[in-house]
């Protein structure tokens, strides 16, 4: 098993080396004048419409995100434990079944009650 | 017993196959590196083909039919002109940041294919935890396209950004669900023993988590019905506004790898993967990831965009207690009737799914009116 880890990881170092080698093509290309490199401040402006750009950028955060992170977290660590329920569901049985049917409720309970406080609404 | 094993073939004694299946460790790397690259890449350009000719069958255009025969050659000379372009990086954007968001993009799209099963044991690596892998590893891309929103210094970037986390984040929950609902029918996290314990194809039994799976999918896409994060109109490109050239072109590449590896993953995992009748099982498997692929066009091609928060309501209202109920009923079918024949369960699967469906729809509404972003 430990084998098939490290044909992933080779992989991985594959996957990166030709992404890279991708991007920096056009970069190699720029010495040989094939790919054009001459910028000036209006080309490099950020785009908005053709306007210019006002005030800052990485200031916007809609506070909306921050419930769904919440909620997110504490459901996506439950469908993580599922994972390990549903492969040996043959071997736990009803018992198991049960046991994991209280665990969905009590995070279901604090699922209902953020729906009832309207936090999934979008407003 | 699983619920579906009525052939003989027993996996608990033959086990995990050996990773030397052509040769030796090294060559069984060599040569599965090769084949994923090229299979990648060649199933890409195959795909934007498809996808430009097809979406403009639906919109009764023609589609590019001008470069080489029936434009086949389109996807060549777009990667060409791509590459010619010139490579900008916007002023007071984060430069490293802004290099690095197409590779972050990029790589974990193309992992994905590691656990893939192309034929019986044909795969890079036979990773035990095959699925859970998928999951992990898919959702790593998103880090790059915040990145990306995040490094160029342009609002409409960063609105883009969140949007695609919070889609992202939203959709990933039933996604996960729906698979969980696959792996209790087979009793292994494997591809390769998932589609191996299919005698009948799994979107026969789980409608429903299909259903789920192929709208969560979508969605993690960010493809037409979802695409709030590109969205036009409003945010003009989204994360990739900025992007000109080759680093654009990686963002391209990575969005269709994505849709080739939800294709594949739906294919082995409720359409039986390699597995079908009289024709060698490499080609079953092409033609259903094709199948499904321009299922997923067609989608894209009738639906128009959802607003966001019909968006974000569709996933946490009813896909995710949907998806958890569909598991419940699943689990106890499993236990229950473990050596029945699948035609009653079939049947009653059905009705489930419609009766969900029904019932669920019922329990909110979509508002009208206007939303703030």
């Amino acid at each position: 098993m430990l084998a098939n880890y490290g044909n992933v990881g080779l992989f991985l170092v594959v996957a990166v080396l030709f992404a890279i080698t991708t991007i920096l093509l056009p970069v190699f290309l720029r010495y040989f004048r094939i790919v054009p490199h001459k910028p000036n401040p209006v080309k490099n402006s950020p785009y908005e419409c053709g306007m210019e750009t006002a005030g800052k950028t990485w200031v916007q955060f809609n506070f909306r995100y921050y419930f769904y992170a919440l909620i997110f977290v504490a459901l996506d660590v439950m469908v993580f434990f599922l994972y390990l329920f549903a492969v040996g569901l043959r071997e736990i049985k009803i018992f198991g079944l049960i046991e994991i049917a209280v665990f969905v409720l009590v995070i279901a309970v604090g699922y209902i009650y953020a729906w009832k406080k309207k936090v999934l609404e979008w407003k | 017993m699983s619920l579906l094993d009525t052939s003989p073939i027993n996996w608990a004694t033959t086990g995990t196959l050996s990773p030397d299946w052509p040769g030796g460790y090294w060559l069984h790397w060599v040569v599965f590196t090769i084949i994923i690259l090229v299979f990648v890449l060649a199933m890409v350009m195959g795909f934007i083909y498809i996808e430009r000719r097809f979406v403009a069958r639906i919109q009764s255009r023609l589609g590019p039919n001008r470069a080489g025969l029936f434009g086949l050659l389109q996807p060549v000379f777009d990667a060409i002109k791509v590459l010619v372009k010139e490579d900008i990086v916007p002023a007071g954007g984060d430069k490293l940041v802004h290099w690095w968001a197409p590779v972050v993009a990029f790589v974990p799209a193309l992992m994905i294919f590691v656990v893939i099963p192309f034929q019986d044991g044909a795969l890079l690596a036979d990773l035990n935890i095959g699925i859970l892998y998928v999951v992990a590893v898919g959702s790593v891309g998103m880090v790059g396209v915040f990145m990306a929103g995040w490094g160029s210094n342009n609002k409409y970037s960063v609105i883009g950004a969140m949007r695609a986390v919070a889609q992202i984040i939203t959709y990933e929950i039933p996604l996960g669900l729906a698979i969980i609902s696959v792996v209790l029918l087979s009793g292994s996290l494997s591809l390769n023993e998932i589609v191996n314990s299919q005698n009948i194809p799994f979107i026969l039994l789980q409608p429903l988590g299909f259903l789920i799976y192929f709208v969560s999918a979508c969605a993690e896409l960010n493809r037409t019905p979802f695409d709030l994060l590109e969205a036009d109109s409003e945010i003009v490109a989204g994360y990739h506004i900025e992007y000109s050239g080759m680093k654009f072109a990686i963002f391209y590449l990575a969005e269709y790898i994505e849709a080739l590896a939800v294709s594949a993953i739906i294919t082995a995992l409720f359409l039986s993967g390699w597995r079908g009748p009289l024709l060698p099982p490499w080609l079953w498997f092409l033609i259903k990831v094709v199948v499904v692929f321009m299922f997923i066009v067609w989608v894209r091609g009738t639906i128009p965009r959802l607003r966001v928060d019909h968006a974000m309501a569709l996933s946490w209202k009813f896909l995710l207690p949907v998806a958890l109920l569909n598991l419940f009923i699943t689990s106890i079918e499993v236990i229950l009737w473990p050596l029945v024949l699948p035609w009653p369960i079939i049947l009653l699967n059905l009705a489930i799914m419609v009766v969900l469906i029904l019932l669920w729809s019922r329990f909110f509404k979509l508002g009208g009116g206007r939303v703030e972003v």
